[in-house]
């Protein structure tokens, strides 16, 4: 983009008025890092004041310590939060049950999304194509909290799935890990399935018909053309559904019984317990789980599809 | 690739069961809504209008929705105006740290619920000093849905390339008239597709309000939460769920209208 005031300007364009405003104009036209420096400010000056000051206020209090008389916080280095943390049995059995849940949370609903993405973008029609996204979609506005809370009267004893499997001799899991499981891969779905529906989107129909005339069968295809272009945004969508998942504790409350994920033990510790140092060193747990999940994803160049 | 139609009948009958499953516990919560048992016995005794008409006569609820609409509002309008800036800046320029800015977007929301509030939590209460209330209800709610603008806004300047950018430029127009008359008009309907994501995000957040909300300040999920295992509540919420869902239909539709009319016009 050069500037304007060039001697080729024809009798019907008028030359533009000499105003201050223009002279500012022509200023940021030829200077491109003061354009992306007047862009940047703000949001940089947001997430970097909000987010990652925040995010090191964290790291910092998690070696903090609250004294045990008055209820402060004690702005001491120490490492106890940490070997706690990092020796407690109640924190590994905690952290490797929550990854687990996440985990299986995470393959549930890629194994759901797969077909159901795949029927959406390479076999419906334009019309139901339409219809089926807003289906997907439309549970994503009902409250989070009300379609956990419907799980739990579908779970409960003489509920729907006690009343379904009653007749052929089954009975509902209850409360539980399992009911978490089910109640997570439910609530993320839709998240897994639009991304991997985008990237299904993205794979050109000429592509599979290529394939086909080279003699490929259908799980050939799938193997050697579609799998290699959709990993990209499988991750992706899995970036979704482990970290709702590690992070969630209020489907734990509502159908888990009495089981807790990591979320409870930094949840009680902010407020029943009023142990922030703590609280913030058992957030580390996710953070340092994420951060490796994130690299792995980095590589594959999964973020750029988020 | 030509799929057998035994394997399209199948992926047709995976698809269904998966939406009936989807669709049964709203379902649920519907037909609960009219139930008289206030603690969702299933089948359902018997056919009520009580909890309806209750529903709406709700100082609490009707509150928590005023609130929440406040909140949503206000996150969407700060993350429209830096989730725009930053994706211009991203998607425009080649600059050092390019990829860090872009992690630091996702950021918010790629790390759990807990880690934003706790940080938050931490970072107003002991480092700001500021009292949790609506204002910082706002802060963190517009942290998470910067993304969901910028991802939109994303998709669109690619789209879109430079060319008429340049061809304005070259025609006299400063940096603004171009933005302004140029770039402005075509990201349009991403901004509204972003800006509806954005609010549905908000509307609905509950993990990292739990932690940023002050006492006075309910938002509704948190009514919600608040309501859930009260016995003469628990059907209020469900008519609240059911009227949720179905005023979504409005902003779904007009988003599906959007998206198809861009398709025609290609």
């Amino acid at each position: 983009m050069s500037s304007a005031a060039t001697p080729h300007v024809t009798a019907g364009v008028p030359q533009p008025r000499d105003t201050p405003a223009r002279r500012i104009s022509v200023f940021l036209s030829q200077h491109a890092r003061v354009r992306l420096g007047l862009l940047l400010t703000a949001p940089l000056f947001w997430l970097g004041l909000v987010y990652v000051v925040a995010l090191a206020a964290l790291l910092i209090t998690a070696f903090w310590t609250v004294d045990s008389f008055t209820g402060q916080v004690r702005t001491e280095f120490t490492l106890d939060n940490i070997i706690t943390v990092v020796t407690g049995s109640l924190y590994q059995t905690v952290t490797l049950r929550t990854v687990g849940v996440a985990l299986l949370v995470t393959v549930i609903d890629i194994a759901i999304a797969l077909p159901v993405a795949f029927f959406m973008a390479k076999v419906a029609g334009p019309r139901l194509q339409r219809i089926l996204v807003i289906a997907v979609l439309m549970p994503l506005w009902a409250s989070y909290l009300v379609k956990a809370y419907a799980w739990r009267s579908v779970l409960a004893e003489g509920g729907v799935v006690d009343w379904m499997t009653a007749p052929f001799g089954g009975s509902s899991p209850g409360y539980g890990l399992p009911a978490v499981v089910i109640t997570l891969s439910y609530l993320w779905l839709p998240y897994v399935i639009l991304p991997i529906y985008a990237g299904l989107e993205r794979v050109p129909d000429s592509l599979l018909e290529a394939s086909s005339d080279l003699g490929a069968k259908t799980w050939r295809t799938m193997g050697s053309v579609v799998m290699p272009m959709l990993w990209p945004s499988i991750i992706a969508a899995s970036i979704f559904s482990f970290s709702l998942s590690l992070g969630d504790y209020i489907t734990v409350n509502i159908v888990g019984g009495a089981n807790q994920l990591l979320g409870n033990l930094v949840y009680t510790n902010v407020g029943a317990a009023n142990n922030l140092p703590l609280a913030s060193a058992i957030a580390l747990i996710p953070v340092a789980i994420m951060i490796v999940y994130l690299t792995a994803a980095r590589r594959s160049g999964a973020l750029e599809n988020l | 690739m030509r799929l057998s139609r035994t394997a399209r009948v199948t992926l047709g009958v995976v698809v269904a069961i998966v939406l009936a499953v989807v669709y049964l516990p709203l379902l649920i919560v519907f037909v609960n809504s009219f139930s008289t048992s206030v603690n969702l016995t299933w089948p359902p005794p018997g056919f009520t209008l009580e909890w309806w008409g209750k529903a709406f006569q709700n100082p609490g609820a009707l509150e928590a929705i005023g609130t929440s609409a406040q909140v949503a509002l206000a996150a969407t309008a700060i993350s429209l105006a830096l989730g725009t800036l930053i994706s211009l800046a991203l998607q425009r320029y080649r600059f050092f740290g390019r990829d860090a800015v872009s992690l630091l977007v996702i950021l918010p929301i790629a790390l759990p619920g807990i880690v934003t509030g706790i940080a938050l939590n931490n970072f107003f209460r002991t480092i700001l000093d500021v009292r949790l209330g609506l204002f910082t209800i706002i802060v963190a709610h517009a942290t998470f849905c910067i993304v969901t603008v910028f991802n939109n806004v994303l998709a669109r300047l690619r789209r879109m390339g430079t060319s008429l950018e340049e061809a304005s430029a070259d025609l006299g127009a400063g940096v603004w008239t171009t933005f302004r008359f140029v770039t402005f008009p075509q990201l349009h309907s991403a901004l509204l597709a972003g800006a509806l994501l954005a609010f549905a995000l908000s509307f609905d957040e509950i993990i990292v309000t739990t932690f940023t909300t002050g006492s006075g300040v309910t938002t509704l999920p948190i009514w919600i939460l608040n309501n859930l295992f009260r016995p003469n509540q628990a059907p209020i919420v469900n008519v609240i769920a059911v009227v949720l869902v179905l005023v979504s239909i409005i902003p779904i539709y007009v988003a599906q209208r959007i998206a198809g009319a861009e398709q025609v016009q290609k």
